[in-house]
């Protein structure tokens, strides 16, 4: 260390006033996660191919040519077109239309911005349940940490397509027939948090338990900080790291999961499609000839997955200390 | 001379047991640990009292029953009224500087947290100036706010731990092995700048270490602890010059002697037995050189002898006995 002479003498020509903090923008160009995100080609057309998706995604009644969600503009005699670049393709329909005249670029923007809600949802719901109660067993651990794990761990011991299928199939019977529609998004966000928190609560809670024992958490409660603002505040934020690559590779599993459970019937109503409904709508039509129904949204699901987990796969690299 | 901080047969168990499922299959009783045994001393206020012994004696423990993160099994902690009328308030300086400050926290946020914890200084502009002044103080310099704790050295880390712990405006302060995991020149930095502190702001301390020469700069009183019991109590030079207790006398013989550096020194024989399953009678008699069949089976008393000193000792109670009859 510098001797604290010297450092008094810096400290008398510089007089109590700290310098200025660097911006929030200037601090992440800065940042190491910046510069091995600008020096990492695939996980840069990764997260261009994501924004690009979600913008278009959620920009879907501004540019979509048909608004897919009311009836009066669906006209049958235009089903069934092909694609533009084939010889029977037709302008506006880009990517064609399907056995209800429905345009399938459309319904693919419509069907995106319903999958990606449902992901994102999942997501925040799933970090919200698991992370508070993975903070709550780690710290205070006995009672609270086994009852806390043990209902995790029979969550864990069922396959999670059959938990979500349990839950939408209960839920779409207990909600009545004019809700069903309304509610079906929220439904299938709780059916995928239902069996996604626990993944995030062990991590925290393993971690937690590390934390809790370090001196500085001890400082903290010498100061009498409430439990709640030691995980809140001291805790958690030294959690994160993995969490954070875990949350981005679920957001894909996520959205796979409501495409699976809408692929199966028992997701998205037909009245608003995700992605999973599209597919299967377009399966039943794939040996007839009319492809395009089906190829156009399995490409986009395939899209929003695979960049979704190549920068997880990326941001895992990056904040693994041991790679760097 | 007013006492600052009595502790009163104070004992602390903790259950080690087995998880329940685990002792029901194999039979097992709950287990418990004694780390702390009935231990009791008194520090003057203004002073310093250092507890030294081995790894695993117990001085943490005391440390941590004493600023309140344990509490006690059985026994009694008392903080005489300070200042304002109110228990003198503890703080702690911790062994760990590099797990002692939270990583992600900046140092700035770190020292405030105290200020804004008990409401000391009150809006943005006086919590700045306030640390500015707590870094100037422990030779740091108030730019070093907006760091990361990982920007600095160990030393310079537990200024900034120190800095912390004089942000709470405490008058006793608790050191739990402030330099054990410095460099050698670094810890003299860090000794000169608490002793610095004592003088200026006539602050109390309880002192944990097992380096008798950290003890010795630092210390007016010294307790010397051996499987979470004091064995031997003492004012400083008093200990030094005419250690009783046969476990003082080695813990002595381990301090290296830069006059005489080649003299002939018994190192430590044995290892500290399991505090799972302490020795009966005195339990230090299984590495004791003088220890006799009393030893094993009867638990010496802490006796007071003239000097001051007191000491839980067989063969000292009878060789102070021996030499008292004939007078």
């Amino acid at each position: 260390m510098s001797s604290p002479v010297a450092r008094d003498r810096i400290a008398s020509a510089n007089p109590a006033q700290p310098l200025p903090r660097p911006g929030r923008w200037a601090r992440l160009r800065s940042s190491d996660l910046w510069w091995s995100f600008t020096h990492k080609p695939s996980a840069m057309i990764a997260a261009a191919v994501l924004v690009f998706l979600i913008v278009t995604a959620f920009a879907a009644p501004l540019i979509a040519p048909q608004n897919t969600y009311d009836p009066a503009e669906l006209v049958l005699w235009n089903s069934e077109i092909p694609p533009i670049w084939t010889a029977d393709g037709q302008m506006p329909f880009l990517l064609g239309t399907d056995t209800q005249g429905r345009d399938i670029l459309s319904a693919i923007l419509y069907g995106s911005r319903v999958s990606i809600l449902i992901g994102i949802g999942s997501v925040i719901l799933s970090l919200a349940v698991g992370l508070s109660l993975g903070l709550m067993a780690g710290y205070f651990g006995g009672f609270i940490d086994n009852i806390l794990m043990r209902i995790g761990d029979v969550l864990l011991s069922i396959p999670t397509i059959l938990i979500a299928i349990l839950v939408s199939a209960m839920a779409m019977q207990a909600l009545p027939p004019e809700l069903r529609e309304v509610g079906a998004a929220g439904v299938l966000i709780l059916a995928i948090t239902l069996s996604g928190w626990v993944q995030y609560a062990r991590m925290v809670r393993a971690q937690t338990a590390v934390e809790r024992n370090k001196e500085y958490v001890q400082a903290a409660q010498l100061l009498k900080v409430p439990s709640r603002r030691i995980m809140l505040y001291h805790i958690l934020p030294n959690t994160l790291t993995p969490i954070m690559v875990a949350a981005t590779l679920n957001f894909g599993l996520a959205i796979l999961t409501e495409a699976t459970l809408s692929f199966l019937g028992i997701g998205m109503p037909v009245s608003q499609p995700s992605l999973g409904t599209l597919i299967r709508l377009g399966n039943q039509f794939l040996f007839s000839g009319v492809w395009w129904v089906v190829i156009f949204p399995v490409v986009q699901l395939c899209f929003i997955v695979v960049s979704v987990n190549v920068l997880g796969d990326w941001l895992r690299d990056a904040l693994n200390p041991k790679l760097r | 001379m007013t006492i600052a901080l009595s502790v009163v047969d104070l004992t602390r168990d903790f259950d080690v047991s087995a998880p329940w499922l685990n002792r029901v299959i194999e039979r097992k009783p709950k287990a418990f640990l004694r780390a702390v045994d009935d231990i009791s001393f008194e520090v003057p206020l203004g002073s310093c009292l250092s507890l030294v012994g081995e790894s695993g004696c117990g001085k943490s423990t005391v440390a941590r029953l004493v600023t309140g993160l344990y509490r006690p099994s059985s026994g009694t902690i008392k903080f005489s009224a300070g200042k304002t009328g109110a228990p003198l308030s503890a703080q702690m300086i911790f062994q760990d500087p590099f797990a002692s400050l939270n990583p992600r926290w900046r140092v700035f946020d770190v020292i405030a947290e105290p200020l804004r914890e008990f409401g000391l200084r009150k809006g943005t502009t006086a919590i700045a100036g306030r640390v500015a002044e707590l870094l100037t103080t422990v030779g740091l310099s108030p730019n070093d706010g907006r760091k990361f704790p990982h920007e600095f050295s160990g030393g310079q880390r537990q200024r900034i731990s120190i800095a912390r712990a004089l942000a709470g405006e405490p008058e006793f302060l608790v050191c739990d092995e402030p330099t054990s995991a410095l460099d050698v020149s670094v810890q003299a930095q860090i000794l000169n700048l608490m002793r610095r502190l004592q003088d200026e702001m006539g602050l109390t301390y309880l002192f944990i270490s097992h380096d008798m020469s950290v003890v010795r700069h630092m210390s007016n009183q010294i307790a010397v602890m051996y499987l979470g019991r004091i064995v031997e109590q003492a004012a400083t030079e008093q200990l030094f010059a005419d250690p009783k207790h046969p476990y003082t006398r080695m813990l002595l013989e381990t301090i290296p002697n830069v006059r005489n550096p080649k003299r002939q020194r018994e190192a430590p024989a044995g290892e500290v037995p399991s505090p799972m399953n302490p020795p009966s009678g005195c339990t230090f008699h299984t590495r004791c050189p003088l220890a006799d069949g009393r030893c094993k089976v009867e638990r010496p008393e802490m006796r007071a002898y003239p000097g001051g000193s007191r000491v839980a000792c067989h063969r000292v109670a009878e060789s102070m006995a021996a030499l008292a009859v004939p007078a």
